[in-house]
């Protein structure tokens, strides 16, 4: 990247006339060309962000027929820390997200592995696989809704039919079982696209590592802990931040599927964030909850970025 | 042949991927099934004749879907957006990630960085202030500035997925071409362009679903029924105070689902290598 730094860069550099010039006419129709996405989309994300910033720092309420948005220092910020709703809703969310990206890690891992494989009907397992990823979570969350719904659900008439515990509740109503519900429908959804992000890890580990290791005596499963597993790190980095932010900013599927109840437990971060935006219409409390959630998205990909940063 | 410790093996991933492909399937035959009853079969519940197919089916949920639920129009509105969206993003996207792959501009990297951190940006937090911002241009309740929201989905995806595909372009075709005397707008329109097609293609279908598929914005920017997109209208559908139309509500998402199914069924070859190609090299 520093070719200015080497005496072969220096060497490169010298070059004919017509080819400088070509450099920089390219040069100049990169920027053009460029230029359209970088303003469109600092214009939908920088000035949001700068908007909440300042709001967050006002008394921004629709509802409050005060005259303009007085500055009111930090006041939003210290009661957003000192709400038990806020801090309910960081520990319900942090909870769902650490427990949703252990289990769909693992299991988009073995589907990786089953994809990865050669087999006949491959083609059609991977296509099975991506529907349910690409159709909107209004579709997922509402599919899971009516199979977890008592009289036109498909879970209870399993579990009644196999006598299994669990038959006859209503789902949505329950503290936990609302979470399950909830997750199984995430999963379903977003199971597929994290495995293949790590099919593609996968694809390009050579096979001469797994043989190498074979010759060595080492069982499948030692095989894959000692050499498949680190190798995987940049794809398992890139599958983990997608999931571990998509967890943590998890929305349509509350609101379709719980409303964040019963009661508020279901009520997470981005739900809370939402209700406070459009249902409170304080937006300069929501302000302040969004310039925490963009922290702590910040923070989670930094984490990721830093602890599987792939060894050299 | 494998025998032995083996052929169990054998048995048994098969044996997973079946049950992979029911897990991932069977929910949607359930809500085809679902869709297709009446509305006191809804209510009886499942089970006797009602089981895994019921007796009696009728298409009269899909039927009720557009009479009385009036589900055109939310399409027609997802539509439009969908459509809009995506031709900007195709632009856009197309230049953007030519630029990014091919001409060697200074902090391309750091553009890059910046078009892809933006996929990441939490949408909550620009609820907020969009909101206030289509208020106070009274473009609530407006299904054209939901576009403009929408690019914050497509562009970066659509972005790092044409640049892949220009970066694995051989430069050769270009080279050959601006030898011969054409200007590098000449080559790209002659040469690059038409090579580029199954990537344009590949980021447009994901664009769309993309754009179709969103309902936070939606939910925050619509009030009225007409001007709902199709997510948004199925969710109000079961807000009936009596009674949760389940097979009106399945119905609506089957109808969504076709779409949908039919484009990543024809193109999921592409979209995975298309999301996958060069990334981790």
């Amino acid at each position: 990247m520093s070719t200015q730094a080497t005496a072969l860069g220096r060497l490169a550099r010298r070059r004919p006339k017509r080819q400088m010039g070509r450099e920089r006419a390219d040069r100049r129709l990169g920027y053009l060309l460029v230029a359209p996405v970088v303003i469109l989309l600092l214009l939908i994300t920088a000035y949001p962000l700068a908007y909440n910033l300042w709001n967050s720092f006002h008394a921004v309420n629709l509802s409050i027929a005060t005259g303009g948005h007085p500055f009111v220092g930090v006041k939003n910020y210290t009661k957003m820390f000192g709400s038990s709703e806020w801090v309910s809703a960081l520990l319900r969310t942090a909870g769902f997200t650490a427990v949703s990206i252990f289990l769909e890690t693992v299991a988009a891992l073995g589907l990786a592995l089953m994809l990865h494989r050669k087999f006949p009907g491959r083609g059609f397992l991977r296509a099975a696989v991506l529907v349910p990823w690409a159709v909107p979570t209004v579709v997922s969350a509402t599919l899971w809704k009516t199979m977890f719904d008592q009289r036109a659900g498909f879970v209870d008439y399993m579990l009644g039919n196999l006598h299994l515990p669990g038959a006859h509740t209503t789902w949505l109503a329950g503290i936990w079982t609302s979470w399950a519900a909830v997750f199984v429908a995430d999963a379903w959804k977003n199971v597929p696209f994290m495995a293949i992000i790590l099919l593609a890890g996968l694809q390009v580990i050579p096979t001469e590592v797994y043989e190498a290791a074979r010759i060595d005596g080492a069982s499948a499963w030692q095989a894959f802990r000692r050499m498949t597993l680190p190798l995987l790190k940049p794809a398992l980095a890139v599958a983990l931040i997608f999931r571990t932010l998509q967890a943590f900013l998890v929305f349509d599927v509350i609101y379709i599927m719980t409303g964040g109840g019963p009661g508020v437990s279901t009520q997470t971060l981005a739900f809370l964030n939402w209700q406070t935006f459009l249902i409170g219409t304080d937006f300069g409390y929501g302000g302040a909850i969004s310039m925490m959630l963009v922290l702590i998205s910040l923070a989670i990909a930094a984490v990721y970025v830093r602890a599987l940063r792939p060894e050299t | 042949m494998p025998h032995g410790w083996a052929l169990v093996r054998e048995f048994i991933f098969y044996l997973l991927v079946l049950i992979v492909i029911a897990i991932s399937l069977f929910p949607f035959y359930w809500i085809l099934r679902t869709s297709l009853m009446s509305n006191a079969q809804v209510a009886q519940g499942v089970g006797g004749s009602n089981g895994l197919l019921p007796s009696h089916l009728t298409t009269k949920a899909y039927v009720d879907d557009f009479t009385k639920q009036h589900f055109l129009k939310p399409l027609v509105n997802s539509a439009i957006v969908a459509l809009i969206a995506t031709a900007i993003t195709i632009v856009v996207a197309t230049m953007a990630g030519y630029a990014l792959a091919r001409l060697k501009i200074r902090f391309s990297g750091a553009i890059l960085a910046f078009i892809l951190i933006a996929g990441f940006f939490p949408v909550l937090a620009m609820v907020g202030p969009l909101f206030l911002l289509f208020k106070e241009l009274s473009l609530l309740n407006n299904i054209y500035p939901l576009i403009l929201a929408y690019l914050v989905y497509t562009l970066p995806i659509a972005t790092w997925l044409l640049r892949n595909f220009f970066a694995q372009i051989p430069a050769e075709l270009e080279e050959a071409a601006l030898v011969d005397g054409a200007t590098r707008l000449q080559a790209l329109r002659k040469v690059v362009v038409p090579v580029a097609i199954p990537g344009v293609f590949t980021a447009a279908i994901l664009a769309f679903i993309l754009a179709w598929n969103d309902f936070t914005f939606a939910v925050s920017f619509l009030e009225t029924p007409d001007k709902f997109t199709a997510p948004l209208a199925i969710v109000n559908f079961g807000q009936s105070a009596f009674q949760v139309f389940y097979n009106r509500i399945d119905a609506a998402v089957v109808i969504i689902t076709i779409p949908i199914a039919l484009l990543v069924l024809f193109a999921q070859r592409r979209i995975v290598s298309g999301l996958t190609a060069g990334s981790f090299r």
